[in-house]
């Protein structure tokens, strides 16, 4: 079960820039921190994050040990073609995750 | 010409005087002021955009786990409340209240727990457990904006009592009260942070410094290892009668669950 929140406009007009905003429910787990048991708990964070329009790659990030838990990824794109816009969280234990949206460009 | 000219100035004397009235009365009544109106203009972002708040992401959470059967009774929140949006509205602005039955008030999370033990044939969660404050959460979110509203409950006037005695006794090796700083000094600077009127306004709340969602009780802990006394065990009383005498302080101010704080 995986809880992600998207804030993206629906529509937009041929060209226009937009801001997409992206949530996720993830402990980023550091590596660094030890359990109550004094061993090290093991890292589980998102190590990737990328954004692709249509197919094509718009936006990718490296993530690393330093970011909260829950990160929240803001970030622009231009607004060529209507189309879907392909979220995606990847990292340890197997973590991947996918949310898409559908943007209509007039 | 000069009796039209006349009815407007009139109109405009009115409407001044009015709006003068309105903010009088504001800022005559209640000078409460809520964590919320104390913190950057970015939180407050941050905790108004439904898609940027971090809580969200823990109401969504509930609102699944409302859906979901658990326990031996293989039973969901919704399979006896039906959908939230209608059976828990104005809910959370009640509580601590007293359980039917029983000799002492729970808040909220002890109502989730008692409704799985009773209900749902299922394990009680343990204290600041994801999904019990996920749960916890989503049902306060159906009262947002609400005002709160302890009941008239003669029941509670002792553990309220109780709490407000707590409230104002010293404690901990810097001897000090919750009433020193948060009554007597509040608004003011502690270590360069402004010390809040402690209104639960909106719990469980989204803390940055937890990087989590976290209950009044954790709040409570957190400021009584501040001040160095020792914090009582997880189940213990005093936290409930505590937040019955918070509710009662904040009587009529808006729920905002969930807030953000820094």
């Amino acid at each position: 079960m995986s809880n992600i929140l998207v804030n993206a406009p629906k529509t937009a007009s041929r060209g226009a820039v937009i801001e997409i905003k992206a949530l996720i429910l993830h402990p980023m787990e550091t590596g660094f921190r030890p359990g109550a048991n004094g061993r090290i708990i093991p890292r589980n964070i998102i190590e990737r994050f990328t954004a692709t329009w249509n197919g094509t790659e718009i936006f990718a990030m490296d993530m690393s040990s330093a970011i909260a838990a829950n990160p929240f990824v803001s970030f622009f794109a231009v607004a060529n073609e209507s189309g879907t816009v392909v979220l995606r969280w990847t990292g340890d234990e197997g973590f991947a995750v996918e949310e898409r949206v559908a943007i209509a460009v007039e | 010409m000069t009796m039209r000219l006349l009815a407007v100035g009139l109109a405009l004397v009115f409407a001044a005087s009015y709006a003068v009235a309105q903010v009088g009365t504001q800022s005559g009544a209640d000078k409460r002021r809520s964590g919320y109106q104390d913190m950057g203009e970015a939180l407050q972002k941050m905790q108004d955009d439904d898609t940027a708040n971090p809580g969200m992401l823990f109401v969504q959470l509930g609102g699944q786990l409302w859906n979901k059967a658990a326990g031996a009774a293989d039973k969901s929140c919704a399979d006896c409340h039906g959908g939230a949006a209608a059976s828990m509205k104005g809910v959370a602005t009640r509580y601590p209240a007293m359980s039917r039955g029983g000799d002492r008030p729970i808040d909220l999370e002890g109502r989730v727990n008692l409704c799985r033990t009773e209900h749902q044939k299922a394990e009680p969660l343990p204290p600041e457990n994801r999904d019990l404050l996920a749960l916890a959460a989503y049902v306060s979110h159906q009262s947002r904006d609400l005002p709160i509203a302890p009941p008239y409950d003669p029941r509670l006037d002792a553990f309220r009592a109780q709490g407000a005695e707590i409230y104002r006794r010293r404690q901990g090796q810097l001897n000090l009260s919750c009433a020193i700083c948060h009554d007597d000094n509040a608004g003011k600077k502690l270590a360069g942070i402004a010390i809040p009127e402690a209104h639960p306004t909106g719990y469980p709340i989204y803390r940055l410094e937890w990087q989590a969602l976290g209950s009044l009780k954790r709040r409570l802990r957190n400021c009584l290892v501040g001040i160095r006394a020792e914090a009582w065990p997880l189940d213990a009383p005093e936290y409930v009668a505590l937040e019955l005498y918070l509710m009662e302080r904040a009587k009529g101010m808006k729920l905002e669950t969930p807030a953000v704080r820094p």
